[in-house]
């Protein structure tokens, strides 16, 4: 076997695409590591919930998305939001609750949005973004414009009602819509194995008469071509489809939570299946890019997050001014 | 004999004693002992913020942790309350009564009426509920008035560890629907406890501190900022009567009533958003049944019509504090603060 030659990458992606890939994984996993640090020095407010280990997801899925899609994020949502596209610094000022945030300081971690990008929020509610992108893949749909929505959420969210009733929509409709199931293995301190009575999240589909597919979270080829075909699908009128990305997160449900509920999982996976490592060792096995060019990519993301921190900490607050405005358009 | 526990240990305590007593009492929500089908410990949270961390193990097979689902689960507790359970089930964050409202509102709460004064539902619906966590839009609001409008839901918010404890072992005791409404910044604070098991019955408002010249209604963590704002008016002369009215269903309006009849000035502080709230429901009653008592307009003291802020620039402004209260009562002492 010594002698195989190594897999040319799916997906037909060239050496600018895929540099396009590694910055944005490589951009959430240093945007979650740092704020693992900063949270823990006191100077975030809130609820943090990080997404690191669960980059090949976000990624794989939008870069097959462009200004006509709409994503629905999650609780865990920083991810979703750089692969949309949502800018970098504003997230960090937003988390930070400053005035010159995604949200104006007024959402936090959990609401980051930029609609003009089509990221309409992380969400506070689990389930609360399925019956959403049914609405803007429909929106899609009466405007004829090729878009479609694609809804992300957990292993947990996929027992929530409205996360059922959506599949169940989309499929009556046949709308351009995709559903990404994140099966990180834990709703909070439960394990999906068991919370979701079937094996596999991606089983349900069957009851919706929709395609359903599982794919390896930590390979983002895999992720990435399964997309692919979906969106493909779902463009060209041929409905919804339940994509299962499996895979672990690397920290605990929040920021602060001390993860007795599971064993040394996280290193394991860390040391063996992780998304950026076998990205990594994939593009330049088949001497796509080599590692002098990821590690100035690497270097270029390290410079924009310390510049996003140093921004965001010294970035203005909202006053009181602000306290009362936006809750309507007209009043 | 009493000891300082904290609000989160009284509340598992009262259902610690309640579980013990009635073995139909069953505890349920997400995490509620946390850890199911992982690798790690079983009972590994005793949910989100700790509240019924070890029962799991007190009381097997008692403590029942549940999918992501809470449609079906506050509802099993509804339905299974109608079949001789007492179960205490955890909708965690207020917020998320979005997700279920219908089994509360339209299923528990009108059961008793709609059949014909038959049904018995023993259900206890814990939550949490107010700002101050930096916690954000969804998961900050205090949405007791929602559950307070609906006739059949009887609505309790204890405002320290001595009440929770209380009210809850009644909660449980209770043969109605009961949303039980835990501040969530009050969880560390603590008092003196009883260590054997009371109760304290719905609808008797409790006077927090005695005075002649304003009465302050406030109820949950408001009772506190009122009570800051009492200590703060003594020094300018001011003396304040402070209800802590426990309930807002069933609501003690003899109370209230007689208090204004004495002050003959009324402030309402509620941590809700201001339309259709608790102050104006309070303040509704008074001006209907003690107009002729009251010596200048109400005032309230609430949250602004606006969701709850996140940055912790802005959360502190939103969240009523004592000096609004102080404020409110210059201003219906009619500036003579003495
Ligand atoms: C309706 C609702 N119920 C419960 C919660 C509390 N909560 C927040 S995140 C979470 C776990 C979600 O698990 P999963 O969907 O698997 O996503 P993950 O955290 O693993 O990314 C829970 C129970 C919530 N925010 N909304």
């Amino acid at each position: 076997m010594t002698d195989t030659l190594p897999t040319p990458v799916p997906g037909g992606l060239d050496a600018q695409r895929l540099r396009e890939a590694y910055r944005t994984m490589r951009t959430i996993r240093a945007f979650e590591e740092r704020l693992h640090e900063e949270f823990a020095s006191g100077d975030i407010p809130g609820f943090v919930h990080l997404y690191a280990g669960e980059e090949a997801s976000a990624t794989g899925v939008c870069m097959h998305l462009d200004d006509r899609d709409s994503i629905a994020s999650t609780h865990r949502g920083h991810g979703h939001c750089i692969a949309k596209g949502v800018d970098v610094k504003a997230m960090m000022a937003e988390i930070y609750g400053r005035r010159t945030g995604a949200c104006q300081g007024k959402g936090g971690s959990m609401h980051i949005a930029d609609l003009s990008k089509g990221m309409l929020g992380a969400n506070g509610i689990v389930g609360g973004g399925p019956p959403l992108i049914c609405g803007t893949a429909l929106a899609s749909k009466q405007q004829n414009t090729g878009g479609v929505g694609v809804a992300f959420f957990g292993d947990g969210a996929s027992n929530q009602g409205t996360t059922l009733e959506s599949l169940n929509l989309a499929s009556v409709w046949g709308l351009p819509a995709i559903f990404v199931a994140e099966n990180n293995g834990f709703a909070e301190a439960t394990a999906s194995a068991w919370s979701v009575a079937a094996d596999n999240i991606a089983d349900r589909a069957a009851g919706f008469g929709i395609p359903g597919v599982i794919v390896d979270g930590f390979d983002f080829f895999a992720v990435h071509e399964a997309a692919g075909e979906a969106i493909e699908r779902a463009r060209g009128g041929g409905g919804p489809t339940l994509i299962e990305v499996k895979f672990t997160r690397y920290y605990g449900h929040f920021e602060g939570d001390q993860q007795s509920y599971r064993l040394d999982e996280v290193k394991q996976a860390r040391e063996t299946v992780d998304c950026l490592k076998a990205f990594r060792s994939r593009v330049t096995g088949t001497g796509l890019l080599d590692e002098a060019g990821l590690e100035s990519i690497d270097g270029e993301v390290f410079a924009l997050i310390d510049a996003a921190v140093a921004e965001a900490k010294q970035a203005p607050r909202p006053t009181r001014s602000d306290l009362e405005t936006d809750v309507y358009v007209s009043y | 004999m009493a000891r300082t526990i904290s609000y989160r240990e009284a509340i598992n305590e009262a259902l610690t004693q309640e579980m013990e007593r009635d073995s139909s009492v069953i505890v349920m929500g997400e995490d509620n002992a946390g850890g199911a089908g992982g690798s790690g410990e079983q009972d590994a949270w005793g949910g989100v913020l700790g509240v019924t961390k070890g029962l799991y193990h007190k009381f097997p097979g008692r403590v029942l942790d549940t999918p992501i689902s809470e449609s079906a689960f506050i509802g099993a507790a509804i339905g299974a309350a109608t079949r001789g359970q007492r179960p205490v089930a955890e909708l965690m964050f207020i917020d998320f009564m979005g997700v279920c409202f219908d089994q509360i509102f339209n299923q528990a709460a009108k059961f008793r009426y709609m059949f014909g004064g038959k049904a018995v539902t023993p259900v206890v619906i814990r939550t949490m509920y107010g700002a101050g966590l930096n916690a954000a839009a969804q998961h900050s609001q205090s949405l007791y008035p929602l559950f307070t409008h609906i006739p059949g839901l009887k609505v309790v918010l204890p405002s320290n560890a001595y009440e929770a404890k209380g009210l809850m072992t009644q909660a449980v005791r209770d043969d109605d629907p009961v949303i039980f409404c835990e501040h969530k910044a009050l969880y560390d604070t603590t008092a003196d406890v009883p260590e054997d098991s009371y109760t304290i019955p719905f609808g008797e408002a409790n006077v927090v501190r005695d005075g002649e010249d304003v009465t302050i209604v406030a109820l949950g963590r408001m009772v506190h900022v009122a009570e800051e704002a009492a200590g703060e008016l003594a020094t300018s002369g001011i003396s304040a009567d402070v209800l802590d009215l426990r309930t807002t269903s069933p609501l003690d309006d003899e109370t209230i009533l007689e208090s204004v009849a004495s002050t003959g000035r009324l402030v309402v502080v509620d941590e809700s958003n201001p339309r259709c709230n608790v102050a104006t429901d309070v303040s509704a009653l008074v001006a209907r049944e003690a107009f002729s008592s009251l010596r200048a307009p109400i005032e309230m003291v609430t949250a602004p019509h606006t969701p709850v802020p996140f940055s912790d620039a802005l959360e502190p402004l939103y969240i009523p504090d004592a000096q609004r209260v102080v404020n409110a009562v210059k201003t219906v002492m009619g500036g003579q603060n003495a």
